[in-house]
């Protein structure tokens, strides 16, 4: 009986001991080292970072490490540190079209200004084991290519957009910050800022879930991916003090830019419209789906009418958040025996006057 | 590699984000069972656990204040354990089981057994703070009726309900009217609990975290169940009496004793049962 008894204070603590005890595993296997996991667990690492929103690769590392590689865990440890650290200022906006590109494809252009760059990709890969993943092999250095050319690779939307054929960028709204979830409550109708700050902390499986459906025909958008990037760009802020903005330090991010059809209304003529993606680190799925999902939640502003779960705000923001959702199903195993007993009660005097109907009905007969 | 090893504020939350809970509390007596929204933190324990609660106490906790925390009535639940060694070890104040020591009550499912007085502070932990989401699952709608006044669709709901099974078949979280006008979840304690929040002299605070809500019952509020003339709000009655202390009218917890059909009911306010067996003994 786990809640009846006192004594509750040294179950949890020895529970705890436990659990360091299976994290650990056996003591005669090496310790993993944050290096190890950052280094070669870096995707794990990238999805705790993105969806923890806290660029830190080390604190990712040992929060996977802790999380016995449960990356929702490893998420919430992230977040909960991230809730205690002063904001000091908001950055100005990364330009992408500037980033050292590791990868880059458009799957709208056979070839464009800067290429396609396959970069570090599983497209492609036969999914087979490789036996030598069961020991340390050496592994060779990869192509390189020199730095120095620098060779400029536009965005696809800008080249498009020279043209007018897609819908312009926006200029946003530099006047305000932008929207904080983890500042401010959510309200509904969310402005884009707000939304698209959810999808990159929502969960990549329900994601992935909700642009899978709009590809079924649950909001279909028809789209085309404009062109994924993925490498370093430079974080910058605006000091008063100075007049000039300073970079404070690069991150990784992957971009994905999606152009879905439209047909034009009154007062815009046809063209192409954006889904756009940002994800902290390499996660190409992640950006893709968050772009799917970005454009079906646009529905509203190109007048398409909102049928489908993905194109439905209050339902795509209230449970994007893994960690919300991880603590409320779990909840459930947290003792629920007074209302449980309410809900006896209830059944058993509702059946009791039953019985006694059904006797009286059968004494009548 | 060496991360900076954190350092955390009296009561976990910065003094802003108290502030700004604050703020939400005292909007939320301004104005009783309305929801305020405010801009929930994420807190190191899960979300659906009493974040909201623990938001709530760590913005109105003071070092003198003396905490106590209950979990369906006991002080020993895990998840209670948990919150309390919480607010001990970064708040490092003194707690307590005894209710009436209590100046602080953060509570999950149950209201005390033992009438609450002046001063002290009840903070409910609230899964879902709004009474209408299972009859309209969308916030812009909710808020809408609300401001409207609009709680025929409760009514209908409870008809219906009698209509179906003659009775009304909601047994927690059984909607109230706070003050004659905004219809308020109590949190999912058993509808036993309802007439305690009537005319309470405490203060009794709600946060439910995940949902970003705090609303509040100010001392000596007027709270209605929602009921119909011809079906007047009754509570639980249980045909035995505590079968540790003898106590009758109180709310029991049915302990399944062997597998034979064995069962005890006892108390499920647990400090109010260990009273009562100390005053006899």
């Amino acid at each position: 009986m786990y809640v009846a008894v006192k004594g509750g204070e040294a179950a949890i603590a020895n529970a705890h001991r436990l659990l360091d005890d299976r994290r650990r595993g056996d003591r005669s296997v090496p310790v993993l080292t944050l290096d190890q996991i950052t280094q070669q667990l870096a995707l794990a690492v990238d999805r705790v970072m993105a969806e923890g929103s806290l660029y830190d690769p080390e604190l990712a590392a040992m929060a996977v490490k802790q999380a016995r590689g449960d990356l929702i865990e490893a998420i919430f440890l992230l977040r909960a540190y991230r809730t205690t650290l002063p904001r000091f200022a908001a950055s100005k906006p990364i330009d992408t079209g500037a980033m050292k590109i590791e990868r880059r494809i458009s799957a709208t252009y056979k070839d464009l200004p800067g290429g396609q760059l396959l970069g570090p990709t599983f497209d492609y890969t036969h999914r087979l084991i490789e036996p030598d993943m069961a020991d340390d092999r050496p592994v060779p250095e990869p192509e390189r290519r020199s730095c120095d050319r620098h060779e400029s690779a536009p965005r696809v939307t800008d080249i498009l957009g020279a043209d007018a054929m897609i819908e312009p960028d926006g200029e946003g709204t530099p006047e305000r910050e932008p929207a904080d979830l983890t500042r401010s409550p959510r309200t509904f109708p969310a402005d884009r800022d707000a939304r698209l700050q959810a999808l990159a902390r929502g969960d990549e499986g329900f994601l992935l879930a909700l642009g899978y459906s709009t590809q079924r025909g649950y909001g279909r958008t028809h789209p085309f991916v404009g062109e994924i990037r993925i490498g370093e760009v430079e974080v910058e802020i605006e000091l008063p003090e100075l007049g000039f903005p300073v970079a404070i330090g690069r991150v990784k991010v992957t971009e994905c830019q999606m152009i879905s059809q439209f047909k034009g209304s009154k007062s815009e003529p046809p063209q192409f419209t954006r889904g756009y993606g940002l994800v902290f680190g390499q996660s190409e799925r992640k950006a893709m789906s968050m772009s799917l999902v970005d454009r079906a939640l646009r529905a509203e502003e190109f007048d398409e009418e909102r049928v489908s779960p993905a194109q439905d705000e209050e339902f795509v923001l209230a449970h994007s958040d893994n960690v919300q959702a991880t603590g409320f199903v779990e909840h459930l195993k947290l003792p629920h025996y007074v209302d449980f007993q309410a809900e006896l009660e209830l059944l058993r005097r509702m059946r009791s006057e039953q019985q006694y109907e059904d006797a009286h009905k059968e004494a009548a007969q | 590699m060496n991360a900076t090893l954190p350092a955390y504020n009296f009561a976990y939350l910065d003094e802003q984000t108290k502030r700004m809970i604050r703020r939400a509390i005292l909007k939320a007596v301004a104005i009783p069972g309305y929801q305020v929204p405010f801009a929930s933190r994420e807190m190191p324990m899960p979300y659906g656990w009493g974040t909201g609660g623990v938001q709530v106490t760590a913005s109105v906790i003071g070092p003198d204040d003396i905490l106590k925390v209950i979990d369906q009535g006991s002080d020993d639940t895990t998840n209670a354990v948990s919150i309390r060694a919480f607010f001990a070890r970064v708040a490092n104040v003194a707690v307590t089981t005894k209710t009436v020591e209590a100046t602080v009550i953060q509570t999950r499912h149950r209201i005390p057994e033992t009438p609450l007085s002046e001063g002290q502070i009840l903070v409910y932990q609230v899964p879902i703070p709004e009474p209408l989401r299972f009859l309209e699952p969308r916030e812009t709608e909710t808020r809408i009726m609300h401001a409207l006044e609009e709680y025929g669709l409760m009514h209908v709901k409870l008809y219906e309900d009698i209509a179906q099974n003659g009775h009304i078949a909601t047994t927690y979280a059984y909607p109230v009217k706070v003050e004659g006008r905004y219809v308020m979840d109590p949190s999912p304690i058993p509808k036993f609990d309802n007439p305690k929040m009537d005319d309470c002299p405490a203060l009794q605070l709600f946060g439910a975290g995940r949902e970003q809500r705090i609303y509040a019952i100010p001392p000596h509020t007027r709270i209605e169940s929602l009921d119909f003339e011809d079906h007047p709000f009754r509570v639980q009655e249980f045909d035995r009496p505590c079968g540790l202390c003898g106590a009758t009218d109180v709310y029991l917890d049915e302990i399944v004793t062997d597998d034979r059909g064995g069962r005890l009911f006892a108390c499920s306010d647990t400090d109010y049962c260990e009273e009562r067996r100390e005053r006899a003994a």
